[in-house]
């Protein structure tokens, strides 16, 4: 679990930040939503540490990661996997490498025992035949489910992930969300996600933390969003008329008062 | 002030560096690596400009001393002491500024700008120590033995050049090479080109390491960082060349 409490990020004379808090539960898909410029990408880099706040806490399992120890900060670290928007594989190193960068770095298992945790991992991202291709050689999708597989291959505790889904087709971002989300639940990971896609947030968003311009504007699951009443996050995620009558429909279905001859034809005009 | 703010952080980089490797043998495999681009890597323009030096050397020499009173083995001792005290290590080091130089900052920039820096960091890992510090010692391995395969190749140029030319026969550029031999220049030529390695290292790594944008900032601190670089390393020939001559 990871609790944020009234974090505050500045830089210079901005304020990017401004008293965010939050409880991430472990075995859960955590989002964090928002337009561009809110301070979700900020939020994320202040958790992982790559960004110190100007106040407040971040508790990894009870430990506050602020006040920790360079030392200490390394050790959670080790449990700690993410996933960059640009998938951050390691361009001079084959796939099978990169995968086994942190296996390299933080085991001393055996050549063997790596290279079979490699496969194991890169078999669960349905990876296959792509050992020793390099980064330039694969599609955006593979590169995300490398990255992907680089993340867990330690038995992370925590995973990040920033803008999973960008530059990816709806149907490969279904299946990187798909994938998160079983990791997430058979290795009972804490993940945290930031994402725009509203695909994501209706399928995988078992908790949604909502910012707007720096503050904490909403939190709830993905079935409590459809019938928030909050004017920003309606504006926000339901954008388009298409998702506005998706949204009308999700809620007539979920009273029971969906009209027998009504379809998904009368959303698209 | 940014240069003061700018001499702040690259001292701050070079402290940071110093830190217990997470795992011995891959700052090895680094340390390793990276000898193997910058001393192979730069072998042949090293082999090349230092034999074409050499030659030039000579020919210029003998054009220069008309008289007939000096003998020809004179020029061997010229071309020697020319490439041991300056060509070899100052123009050798420049050119390794601009090769080394250019590739460690652009590598570096790449790996900051598409989030390899940020994601080695989230594993726990003390990147200016295992980006940086390989570069550094691998610089002050590799850049030195350059250094002094660039004074043999130098000498056997003008050598060469001498002999093919008819300026004097090789017997007499031997000769010329044993006279008056001072052994302290080859330790000046060693003590320059350690310096001129930490630099040719060490400056380019900063720029690339701190690079903010994208790929045209990438260009630009890449360009920076071999002018930087070729500045520091003239202003530093002159200040060892004034303590230590």
């Amino acid at each position: 679990m990871i609790e944020v409490k009234n974090i505050k990020k500045s830089f210079a004379d901005k304020t990017v930040i401004q008293d965010v808090s939050a409880v991430m539960k472990a075995g859960q898909c955590n989002l964090i939503i928002g337009s561009s410029g809110s301070g979700k990408t900020v939020l994320m880099k202040c958790m992982v540490g790559l960004f110190e706040p100007d106040s407040g806490e971040i508790i990894y399992d009870k430990k506050d990661f602020i006040t920790m120890s360079q030392e200490e900060k390394k050790d959670i670290r080790k449990e700690i996997g993410m996933l960059f928007q640009g998938s951050a594989l390691f361009d001079s190193q084959t796939v099978e490498q990169n995968v086994m960068f942190p296996l390299d770095m933080f085991t001393k298992d055996s050549s063997v025992q790596k290279l079979k945790r490699v496969n194991e991992v890169l078999e669960r991202v349905k990876i296959v035949d792509a050992n020793k291709k390099f980064p330039s050689e694969l599609s955006g999708g593979m590169k995300k489910r490398v990255a992907l597989a680089r993340a867990i291959v330690l038995n992370p505790k925590y995973l990040f992930c920033d803008e999973p889904n960008s530059g990816l087709d709806p149907q490969t971002s279904l299946v990187i969300d798909k994938l998160i989300q079983e990791i997430t639940v058979e290795y009972n990971i804490t993940t945290v996600i930031n994402t725009h896609d509203m695909n994501s947030v209706m399928e995988i968003g078992n908790y949604i933390l909502y910012m707007y311009q720096g503050n904490k504007e909403w939190e709830g699951s993905n079935r409590e969003i459809i019938f928030s009443k909050n004017k920003r996050l309606n504006e926000f995620i339901f954008a388009s008329d298409f998702l506005r009558d998706a949204k009308e429909m999700r809620m007539l279905e979920e009273s029971g008062k969906m009209p027998e001859n009504r379809n998904m034809d009368d959303m698209i005009k | 002030m940014k240069i003061i703010k700018d001499i702040g952080r690259y001292l701050l980089m070079l402290k940071s560096m110093f830190s217990r490797p997470e795992n011995g043998k891959m700052y090895w495999k680094e340390f390793m690596r990276q000898c193997s681009d910058i001393g192979i890597g730069s072998l042949g323009i090293v082999c090349i400009i230092s034999i074409f030096i050499g030659a030039v050397s000579t020919l210029q020499t003998a054009y220069q001393l008309v008289s007939p009173l000096i003998p020809p083995s004179t020029i061997a001792q010229i071309v020697r002491d020319t490439v041991i005290l300056e060509f070899a290590p100052t123009l050798t080091c420049i050119v390794l500024a601009g090769v080394v130089g250019s590739k460690i900052a652009s590598e570096l920039g790449n790996m900051r700008v598409s989030e390899q820096i940020d994601a080695l960091e989230i594993m726990g890992i003390n990147t200016k120590s295992y980006l940086i510090m390989p570069k550094i010692l691998a610089g002050l391995v590799t850049i030195p033995l350059l250094v002094m395969l660039a004074m043999v190749l130098g000498i056997w140029g003008g050598r060469v050049a001498g002999s093919m030319t008819g300026i004097l026969t090789p017997e007499q550029f031997d000769t010329g090479l044993r006279q008056s031999f001072v052994q302290y220049n080859v330790f000046f030529a060693l003590a320059k080109s350690y310096t001129f390695a930490f630099i040719i290292a060490s400056i380019p790594a900063f720029y690339g390491y701190y690079v903010q944008g994208g790929a045209l900032e990438i260009g630009k601190a890449s360009t920076k960082a071999v002018v930087v670089s070729c500045i520091l390393l003239l202003f530093a020939d002159y200040v060892l060349s004034a303590l230590l001559l």
